[in-house]
């Protein structure tokens, strides 16, 4: 399999991104390719240009500014698992990103290439959701922030427009009190997420005052678990607490489920509280 | 497009269509068909090769993306026709029944070493659940990294 044929640019900065997307009608932005050029493989887009975004320094690395850790759209699945920032202020996003694919795909794969592409069975968008993530981009009307609850709108649909170019991912650092964790049922052959479950909680004097609980997999779109949300906010996280809010999943997950030949829908629907609890579990015993 | 590039320490300057996939460049225009095109969906990493030192699936790069780089297939691993200790160990553990996946298994298992040097089972088996053997040799496959492990750590290579 190899793509139908396209014209290649490469850009050397972000303003060039911006100049070569004004020039070139039906041109896609091409980082790892991890996303993409399967994609282009499976001739399921054939897009007129490629602009060659991989090379941008100012697109690359990982800082901590301001109480938020700040990720260039370039960063690597591997740089965001190995980060010791990320590892430290957002510990469920370095455990995602650990998992997705295998060694040789994160090595490739990109944090902006994986949120713009907006599969539904990718790990991140539901950790970028749950970690109350905010997507800064720049466009011909210059730069907005977009935070994730909103970026993502529907299966391989975001809020970034076509003339716009990701340039950061920013993660709120994590509080005192908090913990994050994210536990995923991976498809066997492609790792993808059948199920994938990310959560923070925060505590005070030994009780939740506040739990976002996300999913993804399942779902066209990270979705929030708010009846497990709400079982959890005020209690003491203990064993009988996560049981019983964790048995809440499927309540409000609603009927657009997503299944396949490997898990259908129901399955998922019926398992997804494993994952919630279990990641639940590891993030509260990260606050023990 | 132009592009230049370096496969096992030979430079290659060839004009290429940019959707080229790197897995066809290294085998059609350079010859080396050690790297395999297995599932062709970065799944099964028959055509792992090391991109600047670093383990990629070529049939998901490329050519183009790796203009200017460094490619190291199972071809440049030997030196002064001596076999890397990792070729070696597949050898001596049998870790290959129809050698299709080989020259994967192999690049694979270098990324592994280059950042474990001393890895245990699980995290063999972990770094290579990217890389696919349908003659079901994975036990030999493990035995041949943790032997290569040890003779690397030896000081051999």
């Amino acid at each position: 399999m190899f793509p139908a044929k396209f014209d290649y640019v490469r850009a050397d900065s972000a303003a060039d991104v911006g100049r070569l997307l004004a020039e070139h009608d039906d041109a896609k932005l091409l980082a790892g390719g991890h996303s993409l050029i399967p994609i282009l493989k499976l001739r399921l887009a054939a897009p007129a240009t490629l602009i060659d975004i991989g090379r941008i320094p100012e697109l690359k690395g990982v800082s901590v500014e301001g109480g938020a850790l700040r990720i260039g759209a370039l960063t690597t699945h591997a740089e965001l698992a190995s980060s010791d920032d990320i590892r430290r202020q957002a510990p469920a996003l370095a455990e995602a990103a650990a998992q997705i694919g295998d060694p040789a795909v994160r090595n490739r794969g990109t944090i902006g290439g994986n949120v713009a592409h907006a599969d539904p069975a990718s790990d991140l968008p539901a950790v970028l959701t749950a970690l109350g993530a905010t997507f800064h981009m720049t466009g011909p009307d210059g730069s907005r922030a977009v935070p994730a609850e909103s970026f993502f709108e529907g299966m391989m649909m975001t809020a970034l427009q076509d003339n716009e170019l990701l340039t950061a991912v920013e993660v709120p650092c994590q509080a005192e009190g908090q913990a994050s964790a994210y536990s995923k049922l991976p498809h066997p052959a492609s790792r993808y997420a059948v199920i994938g479950a990310a959560v923070r909680l925060t505590v005070a004097e030994g009780r939740c005052t506040e739990a976002r609980v996300v999913l993804g997999g399942l779902t066209p779109i990270p979705t929030r678990a708010l009846a497990v949300e709400q079982a959890l906010t005020g209690k003491p996280l203990d064993d009988r607490t996560l049981q019983a809010a964790s048995a809440a999943t499927a309540d409000g997950l609603g009927d657009d489920l997503l299944g396949d030949i490997y898990a259908s829908a129901e399955y998922r629907k019926a398992v997804a509280h494993v994952y919630v609890r279990r990641a639940l579990a590891a993030a509260a015993g990260r606050l023990a | 497009m132009k592009v230049q590039l370096t496969i096992n320490g030979r430079r290659f300057d060839r004009e290429v269509e940019p959707r080229q996939l790197l897995v066809h460049f290294l085998r059609d225009l350079g010859g080396l068909t050690g790297t395999k095109v297995g599932c062709d969906t970065s799944q099964c990493g028959a055509c792992t090769v090391l991109l600047d030192g670093v383990a990629v699936k070529s049939c998901t790069c490329l050519t183009v993306q790796a203009d200017g780089c460094q490619v190291t297939t199972v071809e440049g691993l030997s030196r002064d026709g001596k076999l890397h200790p990792l070729q070696e160990a597949f050898w001596n553990k049998h870790g290959l029944q129809c050698g299709y996946c080989t020259p994967g298994m192999i690049l694979a298992s270098h990324e592994l070493l280059r950042t474990n040097p001393d890895p245990s089972e699980p995290e063999i088996r972990h770094a290579l659940e990217g890389n696919m053997c349908r003659c079901t040799g994975y036990q030999n496959i493990v035995r041949s990294v943790k032997e290569a492990a040890k003779t690397m750590a030896g000081g051999s290579q």
